[in-house]
């Protein structure tokens, strides 16, 4: 299989972790991916709170550029997904040419499920996980088309077949409030701790997600919450292409933990993982 | 949907940028009681399309509601009737900026003005350059800065900018955007 391979400014900076392992797992089950070339911003948040044309102008540069390579376009990023989604839905000329995919449901597909399944070395025996889906892989359900919307099934689904266990919990869709990260910290901190403490109260060791915002707001905030609250908060946050990582191939993700802000290394070490 | 008093009504215009019909909101609140940022709003969810309803526009466009809304598309999610709320808030801070008159909440906006002139020159985010730049104008210099220096620490922030080839294409892309409305 062969694909175009659109990381965006996250997977180039902040999430770089989530870039490396995700390259990692597709070479490992066969998926080549050709990065776009000369890729530009998606625009994000930023710009559809801003102008309704540049919103639509600044994704669409991209998928016109995907159509010319007549493959099929990976967006590992939940927020470029989206606004990718958004302007092919807006530009129809562009859609039946290009096919937007994002990671979850990509590695859910029969054929990379089952040889991820028959690729497990190191199976999750003992990790409880808790599936955070966050807001953009699944809403607006008319953009997505992901009929579970409130209860989605996708990573826990991947989980399983890694011998993880998946913990039953309320808040898989709930906002981490990503966007207002660097503007509302007040807000952000108290939207993360709630979802980090339902998380640690269905008893789940770790959490897990596709999205770089919300793994970054609720991997280095934990630290200052902890601070505020008197209390420890200390759940590692793993992209789910690095749990599928560690299961197939544990030798390459030693690098993944080091960009972490709770380091997942004690908890890995514990189940006898790493 | 011809249901508006006039073309040039609010919910009318709301309507055609934001391709959802306001009217047929039935105020079931809903979008409120599942919002997450609500507790920090000075207008709720509901109230906001009931004032577009009555044409409240002044009102609406000094909110700092519009600011404070995440785009989590909970509120259009759970809609029973369809309506749009995620994308109408995006209208109203289209029309507040837009505006040019004083706005409900300063941080959130100039955070988009200092990422989109990041886009507009260089074609991607340059996470320092714009993080610096909004830091500037909002003066907020001690804040996070632990927090910067670790995520340099962890090869996740990067000390020089790339550009891409394609920056007239970009270029092109934002001169179709109304002046003053990027900084």
């Amino acid at each position: 299989m062969k694909l175009s391979y659109y990381p965006g400014c996250s997977l180039h900076g902040t999430a770089k972790e989530y870039d490396e392992s995700t390259r990692a797992v597709c070479y490992q089950l066969g998926i080549e991916l050709i990065e776009l070339e000369d890729w530009n911003c998606c625009g994000a948040s930023s710009a559809h709170s801003t102008d309704e044309f540049l919103s639509n102008a600044l994704p669409e540069r991209n998928l016109k550029i995907a159509a010319n390579t007549g493959l099929d376009l990976l967006v590992p990023c939940a927020a470029c997904y989206s606004r990718m989604m958004t302007a092919g839905k807006e530009n129809p000329s562009l859609k039946p040419t290009v096919k937007i995919r994002n990671l979850p449901e990509l590695l859910r597909e029969e054929d990379n499920f089952n040889r991820i399944r028959e690729q497990v070395k190191t199976p999750l025996e003992g990790l409880k996980i808790a599936c955070y889906y966050g807001c953009l892989l699944t809403r607006p359900p008319k953009l997505t088309e992901v009929k579970d919307y409130e209860n989605p099934q996708t990573m826990d689904d991947l989980v399983s077949i890694l011998d993880g266990e998946t913990v039953s919990w309320p808040y898989k869709t709930e906002c981490c409030g990503g966007s207002l990260a660097i503007t509302h910290t007040d807000i952000v901190k108290r939207l993360t701790r709630r979802i980090i403490e339902m998380a640690m109260e269905a008893e789940a060791d770790c959490l897990v997600t596709a999205c770089p915002m919300c793994q970054a707001n609720l991997d280095t905030r934990q630290d200052e919450t902890s601070r505020d609250e008197g209390k420890e908060y200390n759940l590692p946050i793993f992209y789910i292409t690095e749990l599928i990582g560690l299961a197939i191939d544990g030798k390459k993700s030693g690098r993944w933990w080091k960009r972490h802000f709770v380091d997942p290394m004690p908890l890995l070490n514990s189940k006898g993982l790493i | 949907m011809k249901r508006h008093l006039t073309n040039h009504s609010l919910d009318a215009l709301v309507a055609r940028i934001g391709k959802t019909d306001v009217l047929a909101c039935y105020q079931c609140k809903k979008c409120s009681a599942g919002c997450p940022v609500s507790p920090d709003m000075d207008i709720l969810p509901h109230q906001v399309i009931r004032m577009i309803q009555f044409g409240m526009k002044e009102r609406l466009l000094n909110s700092k509601t519009i600011w404070l809304c995440a785009s989590c598309e909970t509120c259009t999610a759970r809609c029973p009737n369809d309506v749009d709320l995620a994308k109408i808030m995006d209208v109203l801070r289209q029309m507040a900026t837009n505006s040019g008159e004083p706005l409900g909440d300063s941080r959130v906006p100039f955070f988009h003005s200092a990422f989109l002139s990041s886009i507009r020159r260089r074609g991607r985010i340059y996470e320092l350059g714009m993080i610096a730049k909004y830091k500037l104008k909002n003066r907020e210099f001690k804040k996070d800065i632990k927090l910067g220096i670790m995520m340099f620490l962890k090869g996740k922030l990067k000390l020089l900018s790339s550009k891409i080839k394609g920056k007239k294409e970009i270029k092109d892309i934002f001169s179709q955007v109304k002046k003053g409305v990027i900084g």
